[in-house]
């Protein structure tokens, strides 16, 4: 199957008049419909670069990325690979009711429609913040907002969501709850997600893949598939399995085998 | 015929209650002290001019002021002297916060163009307005335009300069979230920009009401024939100082009436978000 997402030997400095850094050395991944991929790496490695490249805001300096096969000049606006975009926080705006913000997106792309509206007002409910929709954004929990945040991120319909640690605001228990409760939210939706994180633990019992960058400038280091026996519903049992121990020291050495040899 | 029962407020702690009391006394105190603080000095200020510790020819005095302004009522030159000031100064603070938020607007939306220009904003801020005015008469002539070009040119320049700065603070990653939404940098500045700006638009609009009565006032002392500038220069050159001061306290009282109505719209504000 044609992979939703592929990046073909991307690389990408930043500029200034003392030099350049690089950020992104010649990086290739691919990532399949319907998968939930965790890119792992060591803080300043340029993972929120790398995001930034497939949302389309910053462009390649070399290499190319591909949305269904179809490089972004190929298509048109109609048939794009809409992608959402979850920033690392949740950036409700305080002038607007919570409703008037999930909506934001929808009046961005002038696509305020019966249909659209009736789907953002499914998902507060699915969601639990129905009764909320005409508070103000600071009236509700962290872990609300980060909920508002994801139903504005979903009502436009995205196949693709970049999540840049969405829940590294949070504080443990709740990061706990609700990082699982997205996961599952988006897996249930069978979207495709892209999760940046430096929380190897988050990784591996969120996704089916993770992808370990180097260090700046950063590349490809190792790809791991993720298998559990048991449901990925409850984030704590998960984590008291064999498997998941397993997988954490593999990529523990993974990560600090790259401080060695840096 | 049943009675509607009273709704029964939620019990208040005696402590509490005592927190809200000392808080009430507080606030009463300080009022208190104000009033005695004006009540003294006018009271010390009437005493010496009838006593002759001072010369009320040159000093005036309370009584002779509130003789003076119902005098200025009775024949009406109140109203067309104080409204005068009134129009010219609302005019020109109007003008202000217009162009004030169009060149801000501007200046974001065009990071070239707010490099081009910073320079010469910073020279004409630092400039004393008070040097224009005598080229404004030779342009705009006596009258109106003049005294409301000179109200705006005080206070335009340090206004854009800090509409921009604040636009310039909004955190940049809201907007970026306007970027991942597929909006615009114009939907950036009609979503976050200028909404998350209205309490800054306030605060500069409470500096710039000021200002603007600054500009008019020095305005009517070179260029008018009517309006309380003019009255205190005619005042002091005929020796009426009670023209004078009369006229000082009226602009006290502008003052202050503008500077509330600002702060009862941020108040507004405050409340609705």
């Amino acid at each position: 199957m044609q992979p939703i997402l592929s990046l073909r030997d991307v690389s990408y400095s930043y500029h200034n008049l003392k030099g350049e850094t690089p950020a992104l050395l010649h990086i290739s991944l691919q990532i399949s419909e319907g998968s939930f991929v965790a890119v792992v790496g060591p803080s300043g490695c340029g993972k929120s670069t790398l995001l930034s490249i497939i949302a389309g805001l910053l462009a390649p300096e070399e290499g190319e990325v591909l949305y269904r096969g179809l490089s972004s000049k190929d298509y048109c606006a109609d048939t794009a690979l809409k992608i959402g975009y979850m920033l690392q926080r949740d950036h409700l705006f305080e002038w607007r009711t919570v409703y008037r913000n999930v909506i934001l997106g929808l009046e961005l792309t002038h696509s305020l429609t019966k249909e659209n509206t009736d789907y953002v007002l499914k998902l507060l409910e699915d969601y639990g913040l129905y009764g909320f929709k005409d508070k103000k954004p600071s009236e509700l929990s962290g872990g609300m907002r980060q909920r508002a945040a994801l139903i504005r991120t979903m009502a436009v319909h995205p196949d693709l969501l970049l999540l840049d640690e969405p829940f590294s605001a949070l504080d443990f228990q709740t990061r706990l709850s609700v990082s699982a409760d997205i996961a599952n939210i988006i897996r249930q939706t069978g979207k495709t997600a892209l999760l940046i994180t430096h929380d190897l633990s988050e990784a591996i019992t969120l996704a089916d893949r993770v992808i370990v960058l180097s260090r700046r400038p950063a590349g490809v280091k190792r790809e791991m598939e993720i298998h559990y026996e048991i449901s990925r519903e409850d984030p704590l049992a998960v984590r008291g399995t064999a498997a998941y121990q397993a997988y954490f020291n593999q990529l523990w050495e993974v990560l600090t085998d790259d401080k060695t040899t840096a | 015929m049943t009675r509607q029962p009273h709704k029964t407020p939620p019990p208040v702690s005696a402590q509490q209650e005592s927190f809200l009391r000392a808080h009430h006394r507080h606030h009463h105190r300080i009022a208190l002290g104000r009033l005695v603080l004006l009540l003294l000095f006018l009271g010390l200020w009437e005493t010496a001019a009838r006593l002759g510790w001072i010369d009320s020819f040159f000093f005036s005095s309370p009584s002779g002021i509130v003789k003076y302004l119902g005098q200025m009522l009775v024949d009406h030159s109140f109203f067309t002297h104080t409204g005068v000031t009134l129009s010219e100064t609302i005019a020109s603070f109007f003008l202000v916060t217009v162009l004030s938020l169009f060149t801000a607007t501007l200046l974001w939306y065009q990071n070239s163009l707010s490099e081009i220009l910073e320079p010469y904003l910073v020279v004409l801020n630092a400039l004393p307005k008070s040097a224009l005015a005598p080229l404004l008469i030779v342009w705009l002539g006596t009258g109106a335009n003049t005294i409301i070009v000179a109200g705006l040119s005080v206070a335009v320049f340090g206004s854009i300069i800090s509409l921009y700065t604040g636009f310039c603070q909004v955190d940049p990653e809201m907007c970026k979230l306007i970027y991942t939404l597929g909006g615009s940098r114009k939907d950036a500045l009609t979503k976050v920009i200028l909404p998350s700006s209205v309490p800054l638009i306030l605060s500069s609009m409470k500096v710039n009401i000021g200002l603007a009565l600054v500009g008019v006032i020095i305005g009517e002392f070179l260029a008018a024939r009517r309006g309380l500038g003019y009255l205190i220069i005619y005042g002091s050159q005929v020796f009426q100082l009670n023209m004078v001061i009369t006229s000082i306290i009226i602009l006290c009282a502008i003052a202050m009436v503008f500077y509330k109505l600002i702060q009862s719209a941020e108040h507004y504000y405050k409340k609705k978000y």
